[in-house]
């Protein structure tokens, strides 16, 4: 994971400027190569846009305050999340502050919008940049108001000291600064005590809703280039290893408007065998590709179904050796030969569609040699240069607009949809808008994995836990996509996909415990799996937080009771300050508060059960500490489960953007009763067979039970919230229906003929 | 040539018959607030009004739209109470079926000013939210339906010219 880390928490090495450019006051941080070598004055390097645009905001002479924010905004309320510990810091006039979604362009830096990473990497960089500019505004105040700046304080976009006061717009008026912060200086600023704060965690509206009220928000699917033609693609059989032998538009060629079709020739190989229609209208290009015939070379995948990945992943997780060792604590083998009594399980989950309401697409035009992508996306860093191979041109040669996105639950960290947009207008010499229809975007989607995983526990006479083995199986999307990214394992034998594991490394003290991250290549080469929302711990909770449950009732332990005697904080699990600090404790805490909250343990009607689960986010140098339990009641002649209630109480430390946190929450917490009951799709014929919402049928209204959730209140170093509130439902699903009528179910989604099939083998 | 009323303005088009009203709206006469979604009726991110009833604009093709009246969320003018709740429920996250849920609630109002919540659930259920907002729809419905005197006379500043918008 190390390349995601480097503009994490860590203070990065970088000045920040600040200074008069026109008639306005700039502040951006110095772009990160050039940080230790750049001198001269600040004004000038940023009228020349010498900066990184990570973060940087400006104030005009009536003092508007602009944070140009360079994350996507895709539900999250990301910008105001973001502006406001800026000007928190900054002592601004929320009312005075604006948002700009930035436009790409690769001199500016990573961009990357995922793994609720946003609040957490940018808290400390906000709030220092955001204090270095008060700092900067305090001295300029302080001189045209004739006092010592240790004088004056901040308040609502005013310099104040002495009874006398400036305005931020005064000051940008009439003052005149150039200043550059070193990174030392900039270090020195911590941010501001909570109990000062006038912004962070305090009630507020996201700024982008308005527009997402009465159509003006605008989406990549809104753009209208002049002079463009609109495309559809015929998405081919397989993923991979396909050839257009021909192409028959004969019946196509009598439907009005449209202009004929391509077949793309695709330098960086990702499309093969791919065409594309063109038209006058949409639903020209829309019916020329239902009409046209093409003859194709297949690959090898046509045949595969989902049940031969999961009898791949089966055969891979029974061998103790295959894939990367990811964790290993004290000697799972001896354990394993001394134990008096062991239990193994299987766990799965079925293959799920991001399924985003904005069906994938992108504008592209060629202007001056430069390839314009108009497009929402949240990661442009990985696909900018992918978009750029495949035309044959140079990165420098390929910018990317970002948009507001219909949705991106990681289906847009892959971009892979530009590349017929592009290879098309290329190809035509005309703008090319191109949408996937809803059917194309599921057969070209990035699913979620199957996966299978094995869990094993070993216990020795006294029925003491000796150690737990995890080997867990699936399509790796960093692998396909961004290999670079995957580290060794632990014996350097093989590197893993970090976001394939994520969540088995879990904050349970175990003397013994092992950890297997394992590739199924049946599913990389039949797909290429993707990163779907709360990623890998969305899946491997489901294996940790059954198996611990079944481990507690194999031990006759409540499976409350179990899980808080393995959260004791010892050793690797004490945490550190400040991201994870309190550790393993703080998620016991969680789980105390959930117990009490939920009266845990009273008698509940027949059918009906509660079931709990918890979660530690994303990774472990990002915990968002949390817990769910779920209330379900389970009709004993269908099968059929109801979850009646949600509880879910999460820790993220600073809660920035409460009324968003809890947005997120509510939204990722019914995701993750969505996942558990509602969808799940299938490989067939080397394609999912779900494609459209005749038979893919994700949570409705009419399923959403009553939600209760709430925060754990602390100040500690806020962490990400955007998907850990998913994490822990299904599992908590699982334990409630066993705890209502003694079934078991290990397959995800928990379908009503599993629930029955375990209801008679438990009777 | 298909003539039709675009929120309150006479129109004409041009396209083939069977294309769907959403592309006309959208590509036509560029009112981009009406989404594509799953193009089968079965997302509610196209819905918009027809003679004041919520239809899915995906499936609806122009030729059946001859002399209609047809309203967009561009229609409501930011001027809808439900659009107000919208923003004071924070209820949008990507925001991209909001039209749709905007425009299906506004029929469910126009007809029936205090719906149960029952009755709710049964309207929007057609409705999809990916990012799963439904709690915060349901609550900013039932917070116009409350005030609901408001809904008729904002919703539709030419009430008088139309016999559908049957709430009093």
């Amino acid at each position: 994971m190390s390349a995601f880390d480097k503009d994490s928490i860590v203070t990065s090495r970088r000045q920040f400027l600040i200074g008069s450019v026109g008639t306005g006051l700039l502040m951006a941080f110095a772009p990160h190569l050039q940080a230790e070598i750049l001198t001269g004055s600040a004004s000038k390097l940023l009228s020349e846009k010498l900066f990184s645009p990570s973060v940087w905001f400006e104030i005009d002479t009536n003092g508007l305050i602009i944070v140009n924010i360079a994350k996507a905004e895709m539900g999250q309320h990301v910008g105001t999340a973001l502006a406001r510990i800026v000007a928190d810091e900054l002592g601004a006039d929320w009312q005075k502050v604006e948002l700009r979604h930035v436009d790409t362009d690769p001199k500016w830096g990573y961009m990357v919008t995922g793994g609720s990473w946003s609040v957490f990497q940018s808290y400390t960089p906000l709030s220092q940049a955001g204090a270095a500019g008060r700092t900067v505004l305090i001295e300029a105040g302080a001189k045209l108001l004739g006092v010592e700046p240790a004088q004056c304080r901040v308040e609502n976009s005013q310099v104040l000291a002495n009874g006398k006061s400036i305005s931020f717009a005064e000051i940008v008026k009439n003052g005149k600064v150039d200043r550059v912060f070193s990174a030392d200086e900039l270090a020195n600023f911590s941010p501001k005590n909570p109990a000062n704060r006038q912004l962070i965690a305090k009630p507020s509206k996201a700024l982008d809703i308005p527009a997402k009220t009465n159509g003006t928000a605008q989406y990549g699917i809104d753009v209208e280039l002049d002079n463009m033609l609109y495309a559809r693609s015929i998405v081919p059989p397989t993923r991979y290893g396909c050839k257009v032998k021909s192409v028959d538009d004969s019946a196509a060629k009598k439907i009005k408007g449209y202009q004929g079709y391509q077949v793309l020739t695709d330098k960086s190989d990702t499309l093969q065998g791919w065409i594309t229609v063109v038209a006058d209208s949409y639903y020209a290009a829309v019916k020329a590709g239902n009409a046209i015939k093409v003859d194709y070379q297949v690959g090898e995948t046509s045949n595969v179904s989902e049940q031969d990945i999961l009898a791949q992943g089966e055969l891979l997780t029974k061998d103790p050796t295959s894939g990367a060792l990811v964790v290993e604590e004290g000697n799972i083998e001896q354990v394993a030969k001394q134990a008096k009594k062991s239990l193994e399980l299987t766990y799965r989950t079925s293959s799920v569609l991001h399924f985003t309401m904005e069906p994938v697409n992108a504008a592209v035009e060629f202007k001056d040699g430069i390839c314009h992508v108009h497009t929402g996306n949240q990661w442009q860093s990985l696909f900018l240069p992918v978009v750029a191979k495949a035309l044959g041109l140079s990165d420098d040669k390929v910018i990317i607009h970002q948009y507001y996105l219909g949705g991106g639950f990681g289906r847009r960290l892959a971009g892979d949809y530009m590349l017929p947009a592009a290879l098309t207008a290329q190809a035509i010499g005309r703008p090319v808008k191109l949408v996937f229809t809803r059917e194309d975007d599921a057969r070209f989607d990035c699913v979620r994995s199957p996966s299978v995983q094995h869990m094993m526990a070993y216990w020795d006479s006294g029925n003491k836990l000796l150690g737990i083995e995890h080997r867990a199986a699936a399509g790796w999307p960093t692998l396909t996509m961004a290999p670079g990214f995957m580290p060794d394992g632990l014996d350097k034998k093989a590197k893993y996909d970090p976001f394939s594991i994520s969540g088995a490394d879990h904050w349970y003290t175990l003397k013994n415990h092992r950890v297997r991250a394992i590739n199924n290549p049946l599913a990389q080469q039949t797909f290429v799996p993707g990163w779907l929302r709360a990623v890998g711990p969305g899946w491997t909770g489901w294996a940790v937080e059954s198996f611990m449950d079944e481990v507690a009732h194999q031990q006759k332990v409540d499976p409350i009771v179990f899980r808080l005697s393995m959260l004791d904080g010892d050793g690797k699990n004490a945490g550190k300050a400040p991201e994870s600090v309190g550790g393993a404790k703080r998620l016991a805490k969680v789980l105390g508060l959930i117990k009490t909250k939920v009266n845990w343990g009273r008698r509940l009607p027949k059918n009906e059960g509660m079931g709990i689960a918890v979660s530690s986010g994303q990774e472990r140098n990002m915990p968002t500490w949390g817990a769910c339990v779920a209330h379900v009641k389970v009709d004993p002649a269908s099968g059929k489960v109801t979850v009646l209630k949600l509880t879910g109480l999460m820790d993220c430390g600073t809660v920035v953007h409460p009324d968003g946190a809890l947005a997120q929450t509510e939204g990722s917490m019914l995701w993750g009763l969505s996942l558990a009951l509602h969808e799940g799709t299938a490989f067939e014929k080397g394609q999912v067979k779900d494609l459209n919402l005749n038979t893919y049928t994700p949570l409705r209204m009419q399923d959403v039970p009553e939600l209760d959730i709430s925060f754990v209140q602390n100040s500690e170093f806020p962490t990400g919230l955007g998907e850990p509130g998913l994490i822990a439902v299904a599992p908590a699903i699982a334990n409630a229906i066993f705890n209502a009528v003694g079934a078991r179910v290990r397959d995800l989604p928990i379908r009503a003929e599993a629930v029955l099939a375990a209801m008679k083998q438990h009777t | 040539m298909i003539k039709f009323t675009l929120n309150g303005k006479s129109m004409t088009s041009d396209a083939d018959g069977d294309t769907p009203l959403l592309w006309v709206i959208r590509d036509e006469f560029g009112l981009k607030g009406t989404k594509f979604g799953c193009g089968i009726a079965m997302c509610g991110a196209c819905t918009v009004h027809f003679n004041g009833s919520p239809v899915r604009s995906c499936s609806l093709p122009l030729s059946a739209i001859a002399n209609a009246d047809i309203r967009t969320i561009e229609g409501l003018e930011n001027q809808h109470p439900l659009q107000r709740a919208w923003v004071e429920h924070q209820v949008p996250q990507c925001g991209y079926c909001q039209s749709g849920q905007i425009m299906q609630a506004a029929g469910l109002l126009a007809t029936n000013a205090n719906p149960t919540e029952e009755e709710i659930v049964n309207h929007m259920n057609g409705n999809l939210c990916r990012c799963m907002s439904y709690a915060r729809i349901k609550s900013a419905i039932k917070d116009v339906a409350s005030q609901s005197d408001s809904v008729v006379q904002v919703y539709n500043p030419n009430a008088e010219r139309r016999a559908v918008q049957g709430v009093s």
